[in-house]
């Protein structure tokens, strides 16, 4: 396919095909097609799941109703993200978390050693092979792959049911800010879906995409990367994921933590920047206010759609409000941004 | 692909020298590598380098890569054209993508770089140790 590969975190994975900047900008205007089989999975059964499911997270699971989903965080006991993740429920007993690739290991062992209620957990990441459709045409391309009604599927919900005849979890969540879907399969079938989804889409503009238009996808709708803005040292209100924060839920691993910084107040904050000119914020960058360095770049690259240079960075608290200046150090030159709100981009509806 | 006419270095410029006169561009497998080239940051005219100093930078979605210069060179003249239209560096990276031209005397510089057949065979060993 003319990928261009790179070893990610033991995968082998295409970092653009075509071009990162073609196919960001397919995504935002026809479709894309990403292999995200690398993501692992996690299934929780049995009569006391729920409980599990609300122990060790940050959203409200009691929320939900068979066949909807919710993003949440898979919490320390500090209040500090273990993984980022998407619980889906099947049923009041059964539930299905897609997590991060490079975390599913330490998600199985987290939520394992945590697991006193006698639920039963299995690392299924084996078992499911992932791609994902994205785009304002997504559906329609879809659509012809399966007798399944999608304009049913509402967004943060799923359905199951063939995609060319092959048994599917079909989600409508996304990593892109786009509309689109998720599927969920047996692996065997993962090449053959790859290209009777690329041929099916083909007259719609629908273009294979990589690691690298992920990430710029996914920074411009101002989403989380874990290991760049959330980690097991960044609590839920400091990288501003308060809405999937959900106290009143009751007691869950970290929720103590949580309220006592909830009452001291922050000292830093995630926040985003917008660049005032030409010159590139990066991952990692050196960020100044009133010529004292006060963080760093969690996440910075153009945002190719926006035809701006953006980024994520964790500021004190009281530097948090959209116009407030800062400097980033990019090559030892301090160049001018300032905060914007979150997020960047937002699809119209 | 690599013209003859050019000298190459092992970090993927090319210099081509007329008189005292050298010309510095990096190669088409630099701008593969590098994908789409979003800013370019070039030295300013008057700029004087020792070979093998960073003179400039290229920025790519990605990634940003520093510019060396294979010899030593007084800057004449920058490709303005660059700043407003970096993508540039990716259709024609040999040709009307030149990053800057400037004035270069040390001839025994030019013998240590590769010429084109070297460079072809360096890239396509640094292909197969990427498993490419």
């Amino acid at each position: 396919m003319g990928a261009k590969m790179v070893n990610f975190g033991g995968w082998d994975m295409p970092v653009e095909y075509s071009g990162i900047m073609a196919e960001h900008l397919a995504v935002r205007t026809a479709a894309g097609l990403f292999d995200v089989s690398h993501m692992g999975e996690i299934e929780i059964q049995g009569p006391e799941a729920i409980a599990l499911v609300q122990h060790v997270t940050s959203n409200d699971a009691w929320k939900l109703v068979d066949g909807q989903i919710q993003y949440s965080g898979l919490m320390t006991d500090a209040g500090t993200f273990v993984d980022d993740i998407l619980v889906h429920r099947f049923a009041a007993w059964h539930y299905f978390l897609c997590v991060n690739a490079a975390n599913q290991d330490g998600d199985y062992e987290h939520i394992a050693e945590n697991n006193r209620f006698g639920v039963q957990v299995d690392n299924v990441g084996e078992r499911y092979s992932q791609l994902a459709i994205q785009g304002p045409r997504a559906k329609e391309i879809l659509a012809r792959l399966t007798p399944v009604a999608l304009d049913g599927i509402r967004y943060y919900h799923f359905s199951r049911g063939p995609v060319d005849g092959v048994e599917c979890l079909i989600a409508r969540t996304g990593y892109t800010g786009e509309d689109g879907f998720e599927i969920y399969f047996s692996p065997e079938h993962t090449e053959r879906l790859w290209n009777r989804l690329l041929d099916a889409g083909s007259a719609q503009g629908l273009t294979p995409c990589g690691l690298g238009a992920r990430n710029t996808l996914r920074l411009e709708a101002g989403m989380c990367l874990y290991g760049n803005e959330i980690d097991r040292t960044t609590t839920v209100w400091e990288a501003n994921l308060g809405w999937i924060c959900k106290m009143e839920k009751g007691l869950f691993l970290g929720h103590d933590a949580l309220a006592r910084q909830q009452a001291a107040g922050l000292e830093r904050i995630l926040v985003g920047f917008e660049m005032a000119d030409r010159l590139i914020a990066r991952d990692g960058y050196p960020v100044f206010s009133g010529g004292r360095e006060v963080g760093r770049v969690t996440s910075g690259s153009p945002a190719p759609f926006l035809k701006k240079n953006i980024g994520m960075a964790y500021v004190p608290y009281d530097l948090r409000t959209p116009g407030t200046e800062l400097h980033i150090g990019v090559r030892g030159q301090k160049a001018a941004a300032r905060v914007v709100k979150l997020p960047f981009y937002k699809r119209a509806k | 692909m690599y013209p003859a006419k050019f000298k190459y270095s092992q970090e993927h410029e090319w210099v081509s020298l007329e008189g005292q006169t050298a010309t510095i561009g990096i190669t088409d497998y630099a701008q593969n590598s590098l994908g789409d080239v979003v800013f370019v940051e070039l030295p300013k005219v008057g700029a004087k380098f020792s070979a093998g100093q960073t003179i400039g930078t290229v920025e790519s979605v990605k990634a940003v890569s520093e510019i060396y210069t294979p010899v030593t060179i007084e800057i004449t003249e920058v490709n303005g054209a660059l700043a407003g239209a970096p993508e540039q560096l990716n259709k024609d990276p040999h040709g009307t993508a030149w990053l800057v031209k400037g004035k270069a005397s040390n001839a025994g510089e030019l013998a240590k770089l590769m010429d084109a057949a070297a460079y072809e065979a360096f890239i396509a060993a640094k292909e197969k140790e990427a498993g490419h």
